[in-house]
């Protein structure tokens, strides 16, 4: 398993007022993302637990392309990718700061 | 009197019927009337083929002549050898063991799939002269020209005993192969579940049918085009709203194709739901070129869709399709009647769009669904996704793809027909959808092939939808602004993270790269819920109970 972490500032804190969601199940190709508004406004961490190597440089270009797009400020992000493809992360991602919304 | 200086007056017209003649006198012992019994039909064939013959051997997209096909691998090679086999479908392990015993040499085709792998193997090892890999189309064309079968083996559901065949909802190829054999003196050979007093329906003639064979086994069907609601992934649902959001209702698609994928088994299942309420029915997607599709049945009973023509059937949709003749072509027994000629034709001249899924595209939008070790041919997308240049009517969305393609250029007005790919930007185990270059490229060099394999060249595609977004190639208007646009929605493969960030801003801006949240896509409504059915056990209830599975379907 390995473990990726990764910081941001982002421009904007997530819109909305819900403490914490979940997205997702852990299933062949699917994957789990928790989104938890615990940090400063102006701070965003996400960490990733993946079983497949060699995909960071993937995983750093999809984090930051949604932080760029959602500006998640204060959220704390844990993924469990069960080995999801960059597509299904950035959809799951997409969905959670819907979810910190509190769209559902 | 005419004079004929070079006309010659020995000459012999008709070498063809009697070559015929001798062949059926080859085979009298074997027959009774047009009846010949299985344990006779490897004689017969032996009797009735020479070498060097252009055979076909049915050999469809779902129908196998199976029993025939087994009968023909058991010939003695050294009578029977060299064939010329020219055939759609190339689907059973016996059509490459004739090649593998020197009964066939020489091979022209169209499909291969699940001998893709060993069909590669056979050409690497020498196996096979390789004609061509054709469209559909293209193969039945030239059946009539330089192609003909001297011999033709089909399949049907029952035949009498002057040979009239009834083929049911499985006529696909046979209609063309037999007239093309049977008309130019050739042999025609059927097998047969069973022998009836009377067809329900006369799908062949029997005077163009010369031997009947009642096989031991029913013939095989492989069903090709049933997707598992289950299986849908969200990623699929979302290139299925894009492309229902910002192609169907864009260009109000009304008549077209769709292939046999999964993001397409998404947009048919999103027509009740997604589709219906952004206001559409009656608006897009009313009539389809197109096997019946189990997941095309909730859009059928919520009156989405009103006809359909097939090129073939599909495993366990005869009962409901027989009661829904407003929907289907049904002979006048009731049945469903499909023809693979007419409906490729259909969908190339009738339709505006076709969309359909591959395994790779490269930076010019071309696609092949060849890979280094497979070689898969083609189904029904190349004639289907190629725009006709032969068009004379119009229709709203022909007309405005048209005036997109031209830009400020337009003198005359065209129209264009919507090639759309809808892919994800990854396949499975991670593999690239998008390349730099095609894999066939390089199988075309290794085997020595005149063209790579090509499924829609880049020239005919009009859109790529991947979950990304879409990209409109008809708005580019330079090779630069092209490759950019596909890499603009190629995600995060090698490809996609290789784009200028900044042209693809502006293509974005002009509308030439459109995202989920540009089309007011809302990432939450991209869930397993907005699909009308969710399983194959709902499509059989949407049925009211008509549709029956085949069994590796149930898992109930």
């Amino acid at each position: 398993m390995v473990i990726i972490k990764l910081q941001y500032a982002p421009g904007r804190p997530a819109e909305g007022h819900a403490r914490s969601a979940i997205v997702g199940v852990v299933a062949s190709g699917n994957l789990e993302v928790l989104l938890e508004r615990t940090l400063p406004e102006t701070e965003c961490s996400v960490e990733i637990a993946t079983p497949v190597h060699g995909y960071d440089e993937v995983w750093q270009a999809v984090v930051a392309d949604f932080v760029e797009r959602a500006s998640p400020g204060g959220l704390r992000i844990s993924i469990n990718d069960g080995g999801a493809r960059p597509d299904t992360v950035a959809l799951r991602l997409m969905q959670g700061v819907r979810m910190m919304e509190g769209a559902q | 009197m005419t004079s004929r200086p070079n006309a010659s007056p020995q000459r012999a017209w008709d070498t063809g019927r009697q070559s015929r003649e001798q062949r059926l006198t080859a085979a009298g012992r074997y027959a009774r009337g047009k009846l010949v019994a299985p344990d006779d039909a490897t004689s017969l064939l032996e009797a009735v083929i020479r070498p060097g013959d252009r055979i076909c051997l049915e050999g469809d997209n779902q129908k196998q002549a199976d029993f025939l096909a087994r009968c023909l691998a058991a010939v003695d090679p050294n009578t029977v050898r060299d064939l010329h086999i020219v055939q759609s479908g190339l689907v059973l392990a016996e059509h490459l063991d004739l090649f593998e015993a020197g009964i066939a040499r020489r091979l022209d085709f169209s499909y291969s799939g699940p001998q893709g792998a060993a069909l590669a193997r056979a050409l690497n090892a020498g196996k096979i002269e390789l004609g061509a890999i054709h469209t559909y189309l293209e193969l039945f064309s030239r059946y009539f020209v330089d192609l003909t079968p001297h011999v033709a083996l089909t399949v049907a559901r029952c035949a009498d005993r002057d040979g009239n065949l009834y083929m049911g909802p499985n006529t696909e190829d046979s209609p063309v192969v037999i007239e093309a054999t049977a008309f130019k003196q050739g042999i025609v050979i059927a097998q047969v579940n069973e022998l009836v007093d009377k067809v329900p329906r006369v799908d062949v003639p029997g005077d163009r049918v010369d031997f009947v064979v009642v096989a031991p086994e029913t013939f095989y069907v492989e069903p090709l085009f049933t997707r598992d609601p289950a299986q849908i992934t969200e990623t699929q649902i979302l290139t299925g709203m894009l492309a229902i959001r910002g192609i169907y209702e864009e260009y109000g698609v009304r008549r077209l194709n769709h292939g046999i994928g999964f993001n397409t088994a998404a947009i048919e299942l999103l027509l009740p739901t997604y589709a219906e309420r952004l206001g559409l029915k009656g608006r897009i997607a009313t009539h389809f070129a197109l096997n019946p599709h189990p997941t095309l049945i909730p859009a059928i009973e919520t009156g989405w869709v009103q006809q359909v023509h097939s090129f073939g059937s599909e495993v366990g949709m005869d009962a409901y399709m027989r009661a829904r003749p407003d929907i289907f072509f049904t002979g006048r027994d009731g049945s469903m009647a499909s023809n693979r000629m007419y409906c490729q034709a259909a969908g190339l001249y009738a339709t505006d769009l076709f969309i359909g899924s591959t395994l790779q595209i490269d930076l010019q939008g071309n696609s092949s669904t060849v890979t280094r070790d497979r070689i898969a041919g083609f189904g029904g997308a190349p004639n289907m996704g190629s725009d006709p240049h032969g068009r004379r009517h119009a229709s709203e969305a022909w007309l405005k793809a048209g005036r997109e393609a031209a830009g400020e250029q337009q003198q005359l007005p065209r129209g264009r027909k919507l090639v759309v790919q809808i892919v994800e930007t990854f396949g499975d185990k991670l593999v690239p959808t998008f390349v730099e270059q095609l894999d066939s490229v390089q199988l075309a060099e290794t085997l020595h092939l005149d063209l790579p394999p090509v499924m829609i060249y880049g020239d005919d595609v009009t859109h790529i939808v991947t979950e990304e977004g879409i990209a409109n190639l008809l708005l580019c208007r330079t090779a630069y602004e092209r490759e950019q646009a596909i890499r603009g929605v190629a995600g995060y493969t090698p490809v996609g993270r290789a784009r200028d960030h900044r042209v693809v801003e502006d293509l974005r801006a002009r509308k030439v790269i459109r995202r989920p949240e540009d089309l007011g896509i809302d990432p939450l409504d991209t869930h397993r819920s907005l699909l009308a059915a969710h399983s194959v056990k709902e499509l059989m209830h949407w049925s009211g109970n008509l549709y029956d599975p085949p069994s590796k379907f149930r898992n109930w």
